[in-house]
This record gives structure tokens, sequence and C-alpha cells, in this order.
């Protein structure tokens, strides 16, 4: 359902994203790891066609993101890093909102609405202003916000940071529940995470893919079968902290 | 996907957005304020001995000129700033809905806020005997002023996401659209510069069209002129967020 080929993203002299290809069927949740600053998110951003790309294609549900952004964002749910939303209104109007922007209408839009609202258990807060919620409930306001129109593609950038270890535990299971009739990115720095939602999982390192397989797969490429080995393995480690490290 | 319907979402939000925080009745306030105080007092409204609103509609330019960059700096400037901009620009809809509704709920803002003077033209009323076609026009024209404003206000506010940055250079850029209608500047180029430049730097201004409707007279030349001059902001508008992607 989303297919990838080439991607390469620019800013100036730097390439965040040098050269990535990679498709994700439906019924499969593919985890993007990696160090700050690998080319994640920029990739993500290319995805959802907040950012064009420098050179390379991208399809999603048969329809290029370039070509008819309309069409492929109509079929894309998107959780920015950090589930940005608009501070002063209310969860509920905020998704009215969402609804009526992707053409939702009237009674369709409610049902959306009140689906996303159960599947995210914000019940308790959605006449409050977003911005004086918990960390945890804004989160999940941008997870109702992505799930609201049940795209066919879910792209998640960090969907657990900064959640306390409940909350982390309810948006595992929440996606894995979603996870047969979609297809989903998320991104992550937790490595345990991984082997709980992802069936598959890559790890990016310069723009670049360097592995690419099951959980299983990236363990057994590590003699002591952690994962934190594998990651440590491939990547490359921040220059400053490497420095201090040796000295 | 339906520009209209993604431009009133985009319009219902904005204006939804003025009125639940304190934004709008600070505004309301300190416009009201400011206008009354400064027809009264520096404008003598009782002394001319007039039953006319010029004294008030007079001062407009000038107040606009902070007030109205008030309302504009954040229209983009504060999107890019909590991030919320990569959200309205993943969800399925033209860029110019989005810049289009936000100017509309912007406009229509300032609009209120001027219809909420309307106990000055009931005063003129009441003290003596007004004509009241000229103070429509008044009005008409003070709210195409204010849209003027607004474009270009919103337009600059897209450039940068610090809102400051955003003030400053909207009243710089539309102090210098308003005073080159003024004498100041028309006196200094009309001792050199041949009369079609001066007439033409006179026809940029604001000034030079305000002054004519405030006459009672709502020409069409200067509707095209605020019609054209707020078209071609929000254009350039779309393409400065449609930059964006490119980067």
């Amino acid at each position: 359902m989303i297919e990838i080929e080439g991607l390469v993203r620019r800013f100036g002299d730097l390439t965040a994203v040098g050269g990535i290809s990679l498709k994700v069927a439906k019924g499969e949740v593919l985890g993007f790891l990696g160090p700050n600053g690998a080319g994640k998110s920029t990739t993500m951003k290319m995805i959802t066609g907040f950012i064009a790309p420098s050179e390379g294609r991208i399809t999603v549900c048969g329809h290029d993101v370039v070509e008819q952004p309309f069409e492929a964002q109509s079929a894309i749910g998107y959780l920015p890093e950090g589930a940005p939303a608009y501070p002063d209104m209310t969860p509920e109007q905020f998704l009215n909102f969402i609804a009526q922007v992707r053409g939702l209408k009237a009674e369709a839009a409610t049902k959306a609405v009140e689906a996303a609202v159960a599947r995210t258990g914000l019940q308790g807060v959605l006449n409050q202003r977003i911005e004086t919620l918990s960390k945890g409930f804004k989160r999940r306001v941008g997870l109702a916000q992505a799930i609201l129109h049940n795209p066919p593609v879910l792209i998640m950038d960090e969907p657990t940071d900064g959640l306390d270890p409940n909350q982390k535990q309810a948006v595992r299971t929440l996606i894995r529940n979603m996870s047969a009739e979609k297809a989903i990115i998320i991104s992550t720095h937790i490595l345990e995470e991984v082997d709980a939602v992802c069936s598959r999982a890559i790890i990016i390192d310069k723009g670049r893919i360097v592995a690419d397989g099951t959980p299983a797969e990236l363990l057994a490429r590590a003699p002591s079968k952690r994962m934190d080995d594998v990651f440590r393995a491939l990547t490359t480690p921040d220059a400053e902290i490497n420095a201090e490290g040796r000295a | 996907m339906n520009f209209w319907n993604a431009t009133f979402a985009v319009f219902k939000r904005e204006l939804m957005g003025y009125f639940a925080t304190p934004l709008a009745y600070v505004f309301i306030v300190i416009f009201l304020l400011a206008m009354g105080s400064f027809t009264f007092y520096f404008g003598q409204f009782f002394a001319t001995g007039r039953a006319e609103l010029d004294t008030f509609f007079g001062f407009h330019p000038w107040l606009y000129l902070f007030l109205i960059p008030a309302i504009s700096m954040r229209l983009w400037a504060e999107e890019q700033k909590t991030g919320t901009i990569e959200l309205l620009l993943t969800l399925p809809i033209p860029v110019a809905s989005a810049v289009v509704g936000k100017f509309l709920a912007a406009w229509v803002f300032a609009g209120i806020a001027l219809f909420l003077t309307f106990p000055m033209w009931l005063t003129v009323n009441y003290l003596g005997d007004p004509d009241n076609g000229v103070i429509f026009a008044g009005y008409v024209g003070s709210w195409l002023m204010a849209g003027g404003y607004l474009a270009i206000g919103s337009c600059i506010s897209a450039l940068t996401n610090n809102q400051v940055i955003a003030f400053v250079v909207t009243v710089v850029a539309c102090f210098l659209i308003t005073i080159s209608g003024h004498n100041i500047v028309l006196d200094f180029f009309q001792s050199w510069a041949p009369l079609a430049i001066v007439n033409a730097i006179s026809s940029f201004s604001f000034l030079t069209h305000f002054a004519s409707i405030m006459n009672g007279v709502i020409d069409l030349r200067d509707l095209i002129y605020f019609g054209s001059l707020i078209g071609l902001a929000l254009f350039i508008n779309v393409i400065v967020v449609d930059q964006k992607r490119a980067g």
C-alpha cells in the first residue's frame, strides 16, 4: 500500500534522506528505528506530503504523493512528531474540524468522531481545552485525529514518546488492534517497542537503510540477541558523546 | 475535495479560535477605546460642530497600522511555531483554501470590531442630521482597507515563525503603502518627478483610495484596487506557504 523508490531529500548541502526504497503491505506494522537526525521524520514528512522529495517516488494506495496529493493524503492518517493540535480548541471541536476538512458529512462525521473518541479513550476530556490537557491526553487527541477517517495507511511519528508505561501499553494495544486492516509505519526510539508492535523493522542511519527484517531477524544479527546491541552495531554514534566517552 | 467546503471549515475554526481565548475581547476593547479616544480627544469631534464621522474615519488608516498587524501576525507564524502547520498541510486540502479561510476569518473578525463602533453612528444621528450614505461608504471603505492590511500581514506572517517579527515587518510594510499617498511623500516627489510617477505612487496608497470612498462614492476603481491588492497578497501568501514544502 505504500511504495517508496529511491527517495532522496536534501536541505542545502545536507542530505537528510539519501536513497530509501521500501514497500509496506496491508497488515504490516513497520518500525522506523534510528538515531536522532537519521532521517526518520523527514521520510514520514515526505510520505504524508508535508515536504516534497528532492528525488524519488512515493505512492500511497496507488496514488503518487506529488502528482495526486489529495488522493494520497485522503488515504493517510498522520500523527506528526509531538502530536500538534490547536491549543485553543477542545478535543471535540478539534475532531469535528478534522472531520469537516476531510469532507465527512454530518452523520458520518458524528459517527467517525465517536468511534475515534471511543478507541482513544477521550470521553472524559472532550470539552476541556487541549492546552490544559496532560501530555498523554494530547497524544491521544493526535491519535484520534489520525484514525478519524479510518484510513488504510497510518503514519505515526513517535506515537508513544513521553507517555507513562500504562499509556504506552494502551497505545501499543491500539496499534496492534488496527494492524490487520491497515498498513502502518511508526518511528520510535524505544527498541522494545519494535518487538511489542512491529511485524517488521528497518534501521535508518544517515539517511540510508542499514537493516531491514522482522524483529527476530534483526535480533539474530547480534550474538547477545539484544536489540540495543543490534542498534549500536549498525548506527553511527553521536560524535560529541563519542568523543566524551573516549576522553 | 471541495475547495469551499475546506475553506469554510478553516474559516469557522479560525473565527472560533479568536473568541475561545481572551484575544478577541482584549482586541475589541482596545480597538473601541482607541477609536473613541482618537475621535473625541484628538479629533475634537464635538468642537468641529459638524454632524459627520470624517474625523472618526480619518484616524482609521493610522490606527489600523498598529491594530491590524496585531491580528495578522499570528495567522501563519503561530501555526509554524506550534507545528500545527504540519497537520494543516497534510490534510487533503488545497493550500489556497487554508490561506483564504484564515484571511476571511481575520477579516470578519476585524469587521465585527468595526461594527461595534456603531455607537459613534448613533451619536452623530442623535446630535444632528448626518448623511448616512456617506457614513455607510466610510464603513465599507474602512473594512476594505482593513482587508488590505490583513492580506499583507498574513503574507508576511507566513514568512516567519516569530510573531514579533511578523508584527514589526507588517507595520513597516503597511506604513510605506499608506504613507505613499500622504502629502509629505507626494510633495517630495512632486518637486522633481514627472506627474505620472507622482500619480502612480499616490494610486498605490490606501489613503488615496480610502479618501475617495470616504467622500461617499464607492467607485469601481477603488473596489478593484482593494480587491486586487488583497488577491495579490493572498496569492503570494499561497506561494510562500507552498515553498516551505520544497524548502
